[in-house]
């Protein structure tokens, strides 16, 4: 059967920005033509060649390439009550993405070809959206003896993290980029110093005070992020920062960035949406790590974002039972679930003039697959891996209706505007709410 | 003015009309306690449960004689003997102990925000006897009316609280409550043990002990932890009593009626030197009397006492 996305606007940022007809056959993209204007509504006719064609209307809506999410927790093998793969992958395709990588941090964790193996046939057996695991950097996470990269990137492991703990050894990681640069992983780097976290479960300030919880300083991030980067420029292999929180993070990588240094980082939805403020009456669906900062860290990350020094949107999906979640603030799990509202919430920068629609698919599809090393893009002979979103359509999040298994998100009854309408990975229809 | 609080969970949620009614009704319970009859029927047939995951035989004695004298029936549970050592969650032990029906529920964790969940979950009436540190609001209610039966008001008067402010629920809740009855509130202790944006709560910050004890109308001395040396936040006992401890020499440089308070357990020789803890401007112990009188009127207010005042 043949597809043809019609009259939508297609932004393959540095390649194309139009409105043009996508003709995708046998999965993958076959035809890029001119947008004729005419045939409008959904349905199928005859085509050409006299085969069937199923056509999909795009008018009023942002055709992409498929949306990356390049850093989530699905919780198999080990905690399937909270994720299983299916459910991660089915949340996946619902939020608008193609593609994620889950980390290591499974139990037991992906620090073995058989883990990565084995994430990939579960991924293989529910068919929807790819899965590029990342494995560990050290043995268990534990911080004392390298993993076997050799093995796991033939196993299909894409990148190293020990997402979850920091790297506290600086020899370690060191040692960590420059293995990996023989196999071209690039390391992903939870940054935070335990030592200045100590017994910290929110950011350290006046909301921290007035509430009675143990602060984290904003220097815990901050000062393993400018470690790192001495490492990269040590070591000149590929060093990508996780979830930057704070607003010496962001200098830190300005600063890199300036004197040339090739390092990149993402931050999630929630650190340029929410501030602190959200934790008030102890809501544990706010709490992660690192933990919602201030409004200025805020501020810093929305211009970090504008003007590239952030490359990346990647959401940290973190699934909690509410087991783990409805219980004393301090014990309560960190991390909050992101699959299903990370493209609206991100939309909501465009509405607000932070970043353009073309940046929006850098960051959220472009720059992930050119960190990852990942072929993608609206070329013919490509896989049809295809976001449709429709910037303008207006719902309320309702998160008993999420395929994530789990429902700890603090954006639950949010009005938003703009989200992901259709998500097609290798030409196959996941999610099709256009 | 009619009381309409279910719970008492800390000093930001009360009014100040509210905590006049609490402290008027807390001095009339007083009566009570120096009665050769200490009991009264009024919470007769009411049950009140002294959740305790925290150890703490003071607040908990305090909060059984309170309950006693107003004839309700007390029962406490502590932490080693409830099936929270089992695994079962904080709320699932909240909604086993509700199905019981208990008419109030006195909490205490040492979790910041155990008792706004608590509240959450149950129809009972909750009081926070100290949570983590976040707040102790029957402590800070029942300074208050220490010092209100002391000096006749609060208002106008300058209180200093000196020492680990980071780890306080007291320093905290005191802060709030004195400040909102018009209190003017100076902290002051090692520079490690000051959280960051205490003033947003409403209190100034000084580094300088003498300066701040000089001209306060109450000096409030707040334990020190051993453990904290741990986490290094002073060096040792002897350094901070030399610097941050209330000695006789400094009480001398005080205002001539000052009071000193200290919410217990005392270090004697640390914080606060032993004559001083028993010294002529103590008032420790009037804090802790006062402390069952401010309990049992938050048990009465909280089981609608003003509302079925006409009844008893
Ligand atoms: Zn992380
Ligand atoms: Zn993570």
């Amino acid at each position: 059967m043949l597809v043809l996305i019609k009259n939508g606007r297609v932004i393959d940022p540095g390649n194309l920005d139009g409105i043009v007809d996508i003709l995708i056959k046998d999965g993958k993209i076959s035809e890029i033509k001119e947008h004729k204007s005419g045939v409008r509504g959904q349905g199928s006719r005859v085509g050409d060649q006299g085969s069937e064609v199923r056509i999909i209307d795009a008018s009023g809506k942002i055709v992409t390439p498929g949306l990356i999410d390049m850093h989530v927790h699905l919780r198999e093998p080990g905690h399937e009550y909270k994720e299983t793969i299916k459910s991660g992958c089915l949340a996946a395709a619902h939020g608008g993405f193609t593609a994620i990588c889950p980390m290591p941090n499974t139990n037991p964790v992906n620090d073995n070809g058989q883990i990565t193996e084995y994430i990939l046939n579960k991924a293989a057996i529910a068919d929807t959206v790819r899965v590029y695991p990342v494995a560990a950097i050290s043995k268990g996470l534990n911080g004392k003896s390298l993993c076997e990269y050799g093995e796991l990137k033939e196993a299909g492991a894409i990148a190293l993290s020990d997402d979850g703990n920091p790297v506290s050894n600086s020899q370690l990681m060191r040692r960590a980029m420059e293995y990996a640069k023989g196999f071209s992983m690039p390391i992903i780097s939870h940054c935070e110093d335990l030592d200045l976290v100590a017994n910290g479960v929110v950011n350290e300030g006046a909301v921290a005070t007035s509430m009675g919880l143990a602060g984290i300083p904003n220097a815990a991030e901050s000062t393993m992020i400018m470690r790192d980067i001495a490492l990269y420029e040590l070591t000149a292999s590929h060093l990508h920062i996780a979830h930057v929180s704070t607003k010496e993070s962001v200098l830190a990588i300005r600063n890199a960035k300036k004197r040339g240094v090739k390092v990149t980082a993402e931050t999630a939805p929630h650190y340029f949406t929410l501030t602190e403020d959200t934790i008030k009456g102890y809501n544990t669906n706010a709490k992660m790590n690192p933990p919602l900062r201030s409004s200025q860290d805020r501020e810093a990350i929305l211009k970090g974002l504008a003007d590239g020094i952030i490359d990346v949107i990647a959401t940290d999906h973190a699934p909690h039972s509410y087991i783990e979640k409805e219980v004393e603030f301090d014990q309560a799990a960190n991390g909050i679930i992101g699959l299903e509202t990370s493209v609206s919430l991100s939309l909501k920068l465009v509405h607000d003039g932070v970043i353009s629609l073309t940046g929006l698919v850098e960051k959220m599809s472009t720059n992930p697959a050119k960190i990852l090393g990942l072929n993608i893009g609206i070329k013919t002979g490509r896989p049809a891996d295809i976001t449709i979103i429709d910037p303008d359509r207006s719902y309320k999040i309702d998160s008993s209706k999420f395929q994530s298994l789990s429902r700890n998100t603090p954006f639950n009854g949010w009005d938003m505007k703009g989200k992901a309408v259709l998500t097609m990975v290798g030409g196959k229809i996941l999610f099709d709410e256009i | 003015m009619l009381f309409t609080k279910k719970d008492i969970l800390d000093m930001e949620s009360l009014s100040v009309d509210e905590i006049n009614l609490i402290l008027d009704t807390a001095d009339r319970m007083k009566e009570i306690s120096i009665r050769p009859i200490k009991k009264v029927p009024t919470l007769r047939g009411k049950t009140v449960v002294l959740f305790f995951y925290e150890p703490s035989t003071r607040t908990r004695i305090s909060f059984d004689i309170a309950a006693k004298r107003l004839s309700a029936d007390s029962l406490s549970i502590a932490a080693s003997t409830s099936s929270i050592v089992k695994g079962e969650t904080l709320a699932d032990t909240a909604r086993n102990l509700e199905a019981m029906n208990p008419d109030i529920i006195v909490l205490r964790h040492s979790s910041a925000g155990t008792s706004h969940l608590l509240a959450g979950l149950v129809k009972s009436s909750v009081i926070n006897a100290g949570d983590g540190m976040h707040a102790h609001p029957t402590q800070a209610l029942l300074d208050l009316m220490t010092v209100r039966e002391k000096r006749g008001g609060i208002s106008g008067l300058r209180i200093a609280i000196i020492g680990d402010i980071s780890h306080s629920r007291v320093a905290r809740s005191n802060i709030i409550g004195f400040t909102k009855m018009g209190a003017e509130v100076v902290i002051t202790g090692p520079p490690t043990m000051i959280p960051k944006g205490i003033e947003t709560l409403g209190a100034s910050v000084s580094y300088n002990v003498d300066k701040a004890i000089c001209n306060a109308d109450v000096i409030m001395m707040l334990r020190i932890q051993k453990e904290r040396q741990k986490s290094f936040l002073f060096p040792t006992e002897r350094e901070y009593s030399k610097v941050y401890g209330l000695t006789k020499e400094r009480v001398e440089n005080a205002r001539s009626n000052v009071l000193i308070m200290h919410p217990g357990p005392v270090n004697r020789g640390v914080e606060i030197a032993y004559e001083v803890v028993d010294g002529p401007y103590s008032i420790i112990l009037d804090q802790v009397t006062n402390g069952v009188a401010v309990r049992m009127a938050l048990l009465y207010l909280v089981s609608g006492g003003a509302r079925n005042a006409g009844a008893d």
